[in-house]
């Protein structure tokens, strides 16, 4: 097994080919991004001359202190937020029918009044598809989460590790060419949180659909991600790209058992302890 | 020992039980006082005597004529109260340049008590039914108003950022964020309206009208007639009774997703 490597720069992955489309290096590239929120008194900094290159079919994770502007990140790729500056590029591939992205919320974003099956067809019923063939496409990804006895349930009747798993096959059933997750788990039991990252990569692993994936927990940007990007204290810089060598297909309890699991997870908490303190300090001030 | 009895009914059964049987008693009770002359009949006639006299009423066709024509008005006025006073909440919520604009007249016109208008609604529509329907539906509209506005800001932003990520085009994102979004309050809107147009019509049906249930009640209480007067306050409670429960029907059936138990 290889040990784990610490790199600035990123390896173009060859093992790309489960992707029958052309492999694209730099799937996004992002330049000199800045996001400024401008307040009633003062203006907040997020982001900063943020840089940032994708391969396609990659699992990126994005660990960063609170505040440090990841989500701003996501939610700019998303198209909920617009940056002050900066460009993104990013390389389409196929007709392009498909959607660009589909987000997968930190917060319980399922819509109330939709049974699951509604809920996992909305993107689908967005673009325009009829009843028959929405529910036919959204059908095999509630299969895929396990929830096939409760499609026809709304989100309040369902646990919380049950809706992440909703919100899942939301974004995977709109079939979208990047998957963007906010801490999809962070709101989860520690035993929840590792069932479901079972999941995530098992799901991944048949799809292998770009991914950016944020995280403030060290340990799971380590466990799914093929590199890890560590992010300053606001405005958000990238530090550091770690690149992490674990051979997939991954198991979640067995990889945190390995001692270079550790080594690596103590070698990124070297890089953002500072980080942390002194977005702390910020706050206090 | 011999195992202890499970309770016949559940706990649900035992309460249904005593919601009906409580108000029996009351009305036994009553009974009894009365045959007891303990009330003086005049004022305070026995359940049975009102029963008589709500009998009475019914084979004249007095009481459905009476009940015909407040019903009319409430309905009449509930539609032409509500529609308006959801369309223009829904608008208000979502646009904030409309809802600068009309937010500080709702807020200085919604306190005045619209019973107050009503010499002033007969000024401009006359008084015959267009009035009462009038009065009805103007109380309505704020109500319905208000509540739908809220609704719509309520709604969680997050649902929002949902609909702009799967890319959800305008209609769509009306029909099924918007107004979903909103439902819930607007039916709480709705269920004020009808307490609300139940005091309106009955106070407009005293001073101004020649039928409905509070005109029974207001002439037989100035002919002395109480029966009549108990026939017309109960026939006015279970309108309202009935009108809610319709009401609450309605919502269970657009509204499934807050009535469904785990």
């Amino acid at each position: 097994m290889p040990h784990p490597l610490v790199v600035k720069a990123h390896p173009v992955r060859a093992e790309s080919a489960i992707c029958p489309r052309a492999v694209v290096a730099d799937k996004i590239i992002v330049r000199d991004l800045g996001k400024i929120f401008e307040g009633r008194k003062s203006s907040t900094a997020a982001l900063d001359h943020f840089n940032l290159d994708l391969i396609e079919g990659e699992f990126l994770c994005i660990v960063g202190p609170s505040g440090c502007g990841k989500t701003t990140f996501l939610r700019i790729i998303a198209g909920l937020e617009e940056p002050s500056d900066g460009t993104i590029t990013v390389h389409r591939s196929g007709a392009g029918e498909r959607p660009l992205n589909a987000m997968v919320f930190q917060e319980q974003s399922l819509l109330p009044w939709l049974t699951v099956i509604d809920n996992v067809a909305f993107g689908l019923e967005m673009r325009g598809l009829g009843r028959r063939e929405r529910y036919a496409r959204a059908q095999p990804h509630i299969e895929m989460v396990g929830l096939s006895r409760f499609r026809d349930y709304y989100p309040h009747q369902l646990s919380g590790g049950m809706k992440q798993r909703v919100s899942l096959a939301r974004a995977f059933a709109n079939d979208p060419e990047i998957l963007l997750m906010d801490e999809p788990f962070a709101s989860l039991d520690a035993q929840n949180k590792m069932i479901l990252q079972e999941e995530l990569l098992h799901i991944w692993e048949t799809h292998r659909k770009t991914v950016i994936f944020i995280t403030h927990a060290i340990d799971e940007a380590l466990t799914l991600g093929d590199r890890v990007v560590v992010m300053s204290a606001a405005p958000g810089r990238v530090m550091e790209v770690v690149n992490v060598g674990f051979e997939r297909p991954r198991q979640v309890a067995e990889l945190h058992a390995r001692p270079e699991f550790g080594e690596l997870s103590l070698r990124i908490w070297r890089m953002l302890e500072g980080e942390v303190r002194k977005s702390r300090q910020s706050d206090a001030a | 020992m011999p195992p202890r009895k499970r309770p016949r009914l559940s706990h649900d059964a035992q309460e249904r039980m005593l919601a009906v049987l409580s108000p029996i008693a009351l009305l036994l009770l009553w009974q009894m006082l009365s045959s007891a002359n303990f009330f003086d009949a005049r004022y305070v006639p026995s359940p049975i005597s009102i029963f008589e006299a709500g009998w009475a009423l019914t084979q004249s066709g007095e009481l459905w004529l009476h009940l015909k024509a407040s019903t009319l008005r409430l309905v009449a006025g509930f539609l032409v109260g509500a529609i308006p006073g959801i369309v223009i909440g829904l608008v208000m919520g979502l646009n904030r340049f409309v809802r600068a604009a009309l937010d500080p007249i709702v807020a200085a016109t919604y306190p005045i008590p619209k019973i107050a208008l009503l010499p002033l609604i007969m000024l401009a529509f006359g008084i015959g039914e267009g009035s009462k329907i009038a009065i009805v539906a103007i109380a309505v509209t704020y109500l319905a108003l208000i509540n739908t506005m809220i609704g719509v800001l309520a709604i969680d932003r997050i649902y929002f950022d949902v609909a702009k990520n799967f890319g959800a085009p305008w209609p769509k994102l009306f029909t099924r964020v918007i107004i979903p979004g909103a439902l819930p309050l607007i039916f709480s809107g709705l269920r004020l309206s009808m307490g609300v147009s139940l005091i309106v019509i009955v106070s407009a049906e005293f001073v101004a009208a020649k039928s409905g249930i509070g005109y029974l009640i207001w002439t037989s209480w100035s002919m002395l007639v109480i029966e009549n007067m108990f026939v017309g306050i109960i026939v006015i409670t279970i309108l309202g009774v009935v009108s809610t429960f319709l009401l609450k029907e309605l919502e269970r059936v657009c509204v499934p997703w807050q009535h469904t138990g785990r």
